[in-house]
């Protein structure tokens, strides 16, 4: 007991601890510890190996056990992801930097793709955007829904259904009255270098990606001329808000074969395939909530129907942090031979 | 072992108390630094001062300084920054444990010789500035709102607001850390 007259404080916990040896079971055997300590510091004591135990590889753990964390986010980190750690759904992002949505379910403007990702997470966090679109034309009725997952400032996954009413022009051209085409999009999306805000004002964020389609409309797209019910489009996209002047600059290259967009189907049978084709938009910033501005998209025309490049003119306000409204004037141009497609877009986005 | 656990917790309670008028800065090292009695500020280590350390070339533009208000109008812009970001619980904990009146006075000359209205900049360079605040670009965008806000509550029309932007996003290489 000699050591108990010199320690103080909590020191006095390990001096007492120290001087009681070996650790004891008793003074009651048949009851369950009831000393939190006692019982954690026998395990430890179990758990040490001897010194002369220690590989090579242990010593190796432990300095990296010790080393920085470094730069590394929560789910950039070389150990991998690590959820827990993650924000979920916290947002942080400037409004709208997350972009609206296309047609075809990926982040962008209503009808050209962009850089940006989906989602109002931060470069550490996880975020996720819905919406909802539908486009009035003289002849045809398009409406489209499909989520969006955005992981960091990094990678953006999408999955879009697409559904396009034929209406009375369905019953002209034979196929049925109302018939509607279906296509499903699957996207993905990986942002390669630059901010659309921040940083180097002359490096715009640049993304690469696919967009993989599948018609459910597998032998009519085929009667149709088209080569296949089935295509993947690789597109590259540039975006920077160019605050000096309030701009939202976009530039997208898509080297694909979908015939209106893969509505059609993909390719021709008599030889028409991938071919390099261009969206570009252009969005004055009337606020931090507001934006108004023009989209243009070239198109192949694989089938001969005569197929038009797209143009629109459009309006995106945020509603709310979250809740996101797109309103547009489009001009599709010919649809399956049906000329001077104009009409309105409307698109509602929720995003977390 | 009850009666070593005992034993420690008398010896605990058996402690002389300190004396009463123990320095405790002095027991542990602390600094005290006084403000200073006409600027308000806490003095701060030299450092070579020079306008370059503002991070961007100004504008000349007298439409601009006029859409701000004049420098009585970018100061006070500058201040209500400071002030939204102190109580916002996003970027608060940042501020905390610095000089709120310096950082008014140095973000306040660095808005005033970036829009061109004609003031120095005598603060420190933005990567010393910020070296070890670990901020994120979560925390910049949360300060672009603040000064957002501030810059709507002046009256700066939305694209004089984006243009000082302009000059201080390319600056996040120099302050985001993380």
């Amino acid at each position: 007991m000699p050591s108990l007259t010199l320690c103080f404080l909590s020191l006095c916990q390990a001096a007492a601890i120290s001087a009681v040896s070996p650790p004891v079971a008793a003074p009651y055997p048949d009851a369950a510890p009831y000393i939190g300590y006692e019982q954690v510091l026998d395990v430890v004591a179990a758990a040490v190996p001897p010194v002369a135990a220690v590989t090579p590889q242990d010593q190796a753990a432990t300095a990296r056990a010790v080393a920085p964390i470094g730069p590394a986010s929560e789910i950039s980190d070389d150990s991998g992801p690590r959820p827990g750690k993650t924000p979920l759904f916290k947002g942080g992002k400037l409004l709208l930097t997350n972009g609206v949505t296309t047609a075809e379910g990926s982040s962008g403007g209503g009808i050209a793709r962009w850089a940006t990702i989906a989602g109002r997470q931060m470069p550490s966090g996880i975020g996720a955007s819905a919406h909802l679109t539908a486009i009035e034309l003289p002849d045809f009725g398009w409406r489209s829904y499909g989520a969006a997952l955005g992981i960091g400032d990094r990678l953006e996954l999408s999955i879009a259904r697409a559904d396009f009413d034929t209406r009375d022009v369905g019953a002209a051209l034979g196929i049925g009255q109302g018939y509607t085409f279906n296509l499903d999009t699957f996207g993905a999306k990986l942002r390669v270098a630059g901010d659309l805000v921040y940083g180097e004002s002359w490096l715009p964020q640049i993304a690469v990606g696919l967009e993989h389609k599948r018609s459910r409309d597998g032998a009519l797209v085929r009667a149709l001329g088209s080569a296949d019910d089935e295509g993947t489009d690789y597109t590259i996209s540039a975006t920077k808000l160019v605050l000096a002047r309030s701009l939202l600059m976009n530039a997208t290259l898509r080297y694909t074969e979908a015939n209106q967009i893969g509505l059609l189907g993909f390719g021709s049978a008599t030889g028409g395939g991938y071919q390099l084709q261009f969206e570009g938009s252009l969005g004055y910033q009337l606020s931090s909530r507001a934006v108004v501005g023009a989209e243009y998209r070239s198109k192949p025309d694989n089938l001969g129907l005569g197929e038009d490049d797209w143009i629109d003119i459009f309006a995106a306000y945020a509603l709310t942090n979250h809740l996101t409204l797109t309103a547009a004037y489009v001009d599709l141009g010919s649809v399956a031979t049906f000329n001077d497609q104009r009409g309105g877009f409307l698109s509602a986005q929720v995003a977390f | 072992m009850l009666l070593t656990a005992t034993a420690a917790a008398a010896l605990m309670l058996l402690q002389q108390a300190p004396a009463e008028a123990t320095d405790w800065d002095a027991e542990f090292g602390v600094e005290v630094k006084e403000r200073d009695p006409v600027t308000g500020e806490i003095p701060v280590d030299p450092y070579p001062q020079s306008n370059a350390n503002a991070g961007a070339a100004p504008y000349d533009s007298a439409g601009l300084v006029r859409d701000f208000g004049g420098r009585e109008g970018i100061a006070r812009i500058a201040v209500r920054t400071v002030d939204l970001s102190h109580d916002d619980p996003r970027i608060a904990d940042i501020f905390a444990a610095h000089d709120m009146v310096r950082l008014k006075r140095t973000l306040g000359e660095q808005f005033c010789y970036l829009l061109g209205a004609g003031c120095d900049y005598t603060g420190r360079d933005m990567r010393s500035a910020h070296t070890e605040m670990g901020v994120t670009k979560a925390d910049m965008n949360a300060l672009v709102e603040n000064l957002q806000t501030a810059m709507r509550e002046a009256g700066v029309p939305f694209a004089a607001q984006n243009r000082l932007l302009a000059k201080l996003a390319p600056m996040s290489r120099d302050v985001v850390e993380r």
